[in-house]
Formats: C-alpha cells, structure tokens, sequence
C-alpha cells in the first residue's frame, strides 16, 4: 500500500484521466518495480558472519517474489477501492461523512462522560492494581501533554525539550525532601517556581528563533539538562538517580501501616491500595488544575495573546503587544505544568534516575500534543489515553506491537491531518461560539 | 490640545546596504487631519511606513510624535510595541494580517490587550474573576461591538477573520487598529483590492473616524480617486526623497508630481492625466 505513489491519486480520483484496466496495471506494475529495488537488497540477499568472521551470503529469492507480488496485487486492490469510492479525492474520505459529523456531535458529551468515568475508576477496578497504575500514568502524561498544549497549540512554539522541565520538577522535589526533608506539599509549588524559571531562562535565547531553529535549541536543552543530572554526581547523584523520596502524604497523614497511619485512623484494615488509589486521585486533581487554569487563560488577554502570537507576530507587535514577556510567560507556564507532573512523578516512583528524561519522553508528549490537536484540552486527553492506554492494549502482540501502533497513528493523520479535535473554539462570542475550522487556525512557527 | 503637528519626521533616513531608501526626508502631519503619502512604486513610502511604526530603525533622523496633551515621543528611540501601547500608532498591513484563526470580535479584543492586561491585574486577577476584571471585560466587548458595527460586521462577529471577503477583512483590519485608541492611524493601502463601491465606503469611514473620534490619518494609496477625495494634505515621494507636498488640488497640478508618475515628457502626462480626469 505505501508503494504505491500517492502522487498520482489527484489523477485517478478526479476523473480527468480515463481510468481503465491499463492505468490501473500500470500503477500496479510500477509499484512493484518500486518494491523490487526496495526489497532486493533489504530481503533478497541475506548477509552474515560467518564462523571465522568471513563474510557469509545467500539469496532468498522466493520470499522477495512474494514481498513484489503481494504490492502489484495490493496496489490493484487500493486502486480498485478508489474507484469504487467514487471520485473523491485524499485517503481522508475513506471515513463516510457521517462518522465525522457523529464525532462531532458525540464530541459535546465526551468530556463530562470522561471525566466522570475517571473519577469512578478507583472504584470500579479498586481490586486491579495494573488498572490503577495504568491510569496514573495515563493522567501524567494527560497533565503533561496539558502542559505542553500551552506551549505548542497555544503559543505555537514548538518545544522538543518538554521533559527538561519534567526532570527539573521531578529532582526538584527527589533533592529537596531527601537533603531537606520538606514535605511534597511545601515542594509542589517549589518544583513548578523552578521548572517555570528553567522555562524563562531557555525562553530568553530563543526568543527570536522561529520553527526549526526554536526545536532544534528546545531539543538541545532537554539534553543539556539530562546530561547535567548525569554528570553533576556530587548533587543529583549522576547515572545512580536519588533514591528513597518519601511518599506523599494526606496534608500530614502518611499511608502506611502504622499507628499514625491514614487506614488505622480511620479504623480500617491497611491496604497497600489506599496509597494507590490517594496517588490517582492527586494526579487527577493536578492534571484538573492544569486544565482550568489553562481553560482560564486561553479568556484572558494573556491566553489570546498566546493565540495571537501563534497566528501572526508581526500583527500582535503592531497592536502593541510585547513578545518577549508573551513568550516568556508562555514557556514559563508549560514549564511550571511540567514541574507539577515531575514532583508527582517523583513521589510515585520514589527513585529518579536521568533515564526517566530522555528525549523520547519529550517526543512521547509532542506526539500525544499533536495527534490530540494543537490547542484543544480535550483531544490532548483522548490522544493519551490513546497512546498510554493504547500502547498497552497492544502488548499480546508482543514484537509487533509497535508496527500496529505506528500504523495505527499514520491512520489517524492521514484521517483528521489536524488531530482528533482539530477545530478551534473561541474565547469569546457574542450570540453563538461557533468552532474555528483547523484549516483557517496557523499552527505556529514559533 | 498641542500646537504641535502630530507627527513630524526630520531628515529621516533609511538605508540598506548601499541602497538608500529614504533620503533625508521630513514632512509633517497635521493634527486631525488625513495626510496622504504617496508616490511611484518603489518610491520608499512603505519604508517610511515601517520605520514610523517601529519595523525598522531609521538609519538617522528623528521621528517626532505630540500627543494631544503635548506628550512628545521620539518614535526611533522606543521599543516597536511601546509604538502602540505609549505613543499610540495603530497601523494596517499592505497585505492584511489579521488573525485568521480567530473571530471577527477575539481579532478587536487582542488589539485591547494592554488595557485589558491592566485590568487582570497581569493575570492574577482575571484568573480569580474579581468583578472589576469581568466590568472590563465587558467594556472592551462593548468597545469591539462598537467599531464591528462601525465597518457593518456586527453580523459577522462570531465568525473566523480567515473567512472574510477581502473587502470586508480591508474594514476589519482598520476595526482592529481603531480599538488600540489611536491617536495616529496609519493606513498602508487601504483601498487596494477593493471595488469602486467599497472604497467610497472606505472613504466615507475614514472621514468619519478623523471627524467623530479627532484621529489623525496618515495613509500610503495608490487609488488616486480616494486620495484626492479624503486627504486634507498630500505628500509625494520618488526615489527616497520629497518631491512636492500640498492640497489635493495643488499636487494634481505639480508638474514635478506628473513627471514622477507618467514620464518626463510633462506636455503629453498633462493630457494623459487630463483625459482621465
């Protein structure tokens, strides 16, 4: 199917060209030509080394000519399919009109429905403790794809170097409490001050890099900051990470089995689950504060500057609006969301290592960011609980589990190129909010 | 109410490289009145524009801005936003550039923003939703639905700026400047692309705004007809520097003005010109 040159589908879907047995064999027979060149090398000869480190070849001829039949016939199917489609033209109409219309209708109803359904999952799936992990990570990354969704859909700054300020909450609170003993509740807000203030200082060199360069810088600090914590032993510990960070507590109450505990306070048996539980609903409520506050701010004129900026800088200096402080606060906010997430992070985990903050976590969030739809809170949601939860579901199908998942994210672009929300509501309106068509909203080059 | 003419530009000079763009030029113009800057293609008049409104920094010169209650502000020394928010230039773009992402009335209410971050409290506020936040809220809605129905958009104020005709982005453009409070508009070609009944709209517009709000108007047009019919005061630029300066009717006639547009052959430009009128 991906052999097939997807530059002739405008020709054969608008019916300027006739489409007969030819077209359709020639299609076929160029596609397969394509795969030839591809596969012959890849499949057809296989090399090795041999006992004595010579090198060691044979062909397999057999499988290559399966691999080159299987696209001529694929590719004659796929035309086949377009043309009983009719002429409409792109992959996108593959999905009838109805079901995008339905989504949209559905749409109104998903995220009261979601939410509820969150709050009750402690207490529908009380005995599934990996149903209960699953979900506390899933809400991280929904905080955190919330977090960046600041950053990327609303400034329209694209930022590779997210898990930086993940890292920079997660051993703000791992160093505080171990070296000073402070409780998470003092840390929390500690961690989102630092991690805002990491935000400004890599705020500042790239405030005037747009695009490319902006991701580039953003993705080099991420690893500045990794590499930082490996290699400033005598404070973070290096490769060894900080261990032994103190569970959260209830304001003061801990979760453990003693006198003092939570269970024995309220005179009931202990269960490792109460702190299982305590940690789904903390991530929940931040990961809600996250989404209000950002809900808020896009009313603002902080929040519309935000937008503004995205849509066009030089406008919004016209009108008077300072970009630097625009941006600042920008990266100084998503940043602040990712130190939350890191704190929490933290105390769940209780050891940190710099392993936790490589640059696929940050591609991990860009990605969810991205497939949910730049700039809506709830497509952000959907798409991590698509790609946390959806990641998992895949498992049994062990080492092609990232094969489908990949295909699976290809659909979903090919189908809403924008994200699964990909329309804008506004901030404002005076009779009716009528949503914003992605094509219109700039997606932001920083 | 100062004397002083609301914009004054003293030997302004712009130059790229080797090439000058504006040679010591200096012109004024007038409080409350409409100032008409145009010239042949390539004459520097959207230089000019862009070094008033702070896109670029004048290689030397000064411009001078004197607010009514005599404020003056020297344009070249402030930072480009500090051009809106302090000296109050609001200015449109050759090619529009609106937001296109976002309605007609969210385009009005980020052309408030610094009013409105003052009244957040630089956030802090507008995030706890006190009442005076929600009060000033409420007036810059007021203020845009104002000036949507000043251009006749009020119909369309829920509606992307991206799916505007052109015409009616030109008068949302303009809409959007005048909710920064100006007190200086400068236009750069505003009646472009428009058809001989949108710009006698536009026109009408424009005399209203110096007349019912005392803005002043600088503008770059090549549509003669508009020109000749707003501006109170004409200036006429060729090649960077000041050719001739005037009423309407005086720089109809400068045969300097005629030579610059049709050619030095100033007897048959004169025929041209009078054929046309």
């Amino acid at each position: 199917m991906s052999a097939s040159p997807p530059a002739s589908s405008p020709a054969a879907s608008n019916g300027s060209e006739p489409i007969g047995a030819a077209f359709i064999l020639r299609k076929a027979v160029l596609s397969a030509l394509v795969a030839l060149g591809l596969f012959s090398l890849m499949v057809g000869v296989r090399t090795e080394a041999g006992q004595s480190g010579q090198l060691e070849y044979w062909t397999r001829f057999g499988e290559l000519a399966s691999l080159v039949g299987a696209v001529f016939v694929g590719s004659i199917v796929v035309e086949l399919l377009r043309l009983w489609l009719g002429p409409r033209g792109g992959l996108g109409s593959f999905v009838p009109s109805s079901v995008n219309s339905g989504l949209s209708v559905a749409g109104r109803y998903v995220a009261p429905a979601l939410l509820i359904f969150t709050f009750l999952v402690p207490v529908i799936f009380y005995n599934q403790r990996y149903i209960l992990d699953l979900g506390i990570l899933v809400l991280t990354y929904v905080m955190l794809g919330w977090g960046l969704n600041v950053v990327v859909g609303l400034a329209g700054l694209l930022d590779l170097g997210y898990v930086a300020f993940y890292a920079v909450g997660a051993y703000s609170y791992g160093l505080l409490s171990t070296t000073f003993g402070l409780s998470f509740w003092i840390c929390l807000p500690l961690a989102g001050i630092l991690a805002a203030f990491w935000g400004v200082l890599l705020g500042f060199p790239v405030l005037r890099l747009r695009g490319d360069y902006l991701a580039i810088v953003t993705l080099a600090f991420g690893e500045i900051i990794r590499l930082v914590l490996i290699n400033w032993q005598d404070v973070t510990g290096g490769p060894n990470g900080v261990s032994g960070i103190p569970r959260p507590s209830l304001f003061g109450i801990p979760l453990t089995p003693g006198p003092d505990g939570l269970a024995a306070l309220l005179g009931i048996p202990f269960s490792p689950t109460h702190r299982i539980v305590f940690l789904f609903y903390l991530i929940l409520a931040l990961a809600l504060l996250t989404n209000w506050v950002t809900i808020r701010l896009r009313r603002l004129p902080i929040g519309r500057a935000w937008e503004a900026l995205r849509e066009d800088e030089v406008a919004c200096r016209a009108l008077g609006i300072n970009i630097t402080t625009t941006k600042l606060t920008a990266f100084a906010t998503g940043a602040m969301f990712g130190g939350f997430a890191g704190a929490f992070f933290a105390t769940r985990q209780g050891f940190i290592s710099p392993e936790s903050f490589t640059f696929q976590e940050s591609a991990l969030v860009l990605a969810i960011v991205v497939l949910g739809g730049m700039g809506s809170q709830l497509g952000v949601a959907l798409a991590a609980l698509a790609m946390i939860g959806g990641f998992e579901l895949f498992r049994s199908l062990e080492v092609y589990r990232m094969l489908v998942f990949g295909l699976a994210m290809v659909l979903v672009m090919i189908w809403r190129p924008r994200g699964i929300v990909g329309h804008r509501s506004p901030t404002v309106f005076l009779e009716k909010s009528k949503s914003i068509s992605s094509d219109l909203v700039k997606e932001g080059h920083g | 109410m100062s004397s002083a003419p609301i914009l004054a530009l003293e030997n302004l000079t712009m130059r790229f490289g080797g090439i000058v763009a504006v040679n010591a030029l200096s012109f004024s113009a007038a409080r409350g009145q409409i100032t008409a800057l145009i010239g042949p293609n390539g004459a520097g008049k959207t230089t000019v524009f862009n070094c008033i409104t702070g896109f670029y920094k004048p290689t030397s010169g000064v411009i001078r801005l004197t607010h009514d209650d005599g404020t003056q502000f020297e344009m070249q020394k402030l930072k480009d936003f500090n051009i809106s928010k302090q000296a109050k230039v609001a200015r449109t773009f050759q090619n529009i550039r609106l937001f296109p992402g976002m309605t007609a009335l969210e385009n009005l209410m980020v052309a408030q923003h610094n009013a409105l971050m003052r009244a957040s409290g630089f956030t802090l506020l507008g995030l706890l939703g006190v009442p005076s936040w929600r009060a000033a809220e409420k007036s810059a809605i007021d203020n845009a639905v104002f000036w949507l129905k000043r251009v006749g958009l009020l119909d369309r104020a829920d509606d992307a700026a991206g799916n505007f005709a052109y015409g009616d982005q030109r008068r949302l453009e303009i809409a959007r400047a005048m909710c920064t409070a100006p007190s200086l508009l400068c236009l750069d070609e505003p009646a472009a692309g428009l058809n001989a009944r949108e710009s006698g709209a536009l026109s009408e517009l424009l005399l209203s705004i110096r007349s019912d709000h005392g803005t002043s108007i600088l503008l770059i047009e090549h549509d003669m007809s508009v020109v000749m019919e707003i501006s109170d005061r004409v200036v006429v630029m060729d090649y960077g520097v000041k050719i001739a300066e005037g009423t309407p009717r005086e720089i109809r006639d400068d045969p300097k003005v005629i030579a610059a547009y049709l050619g030095t052959d100033e007897e048959e430009a004169a025929a041209v010109l009078e054929a046309e009128a």
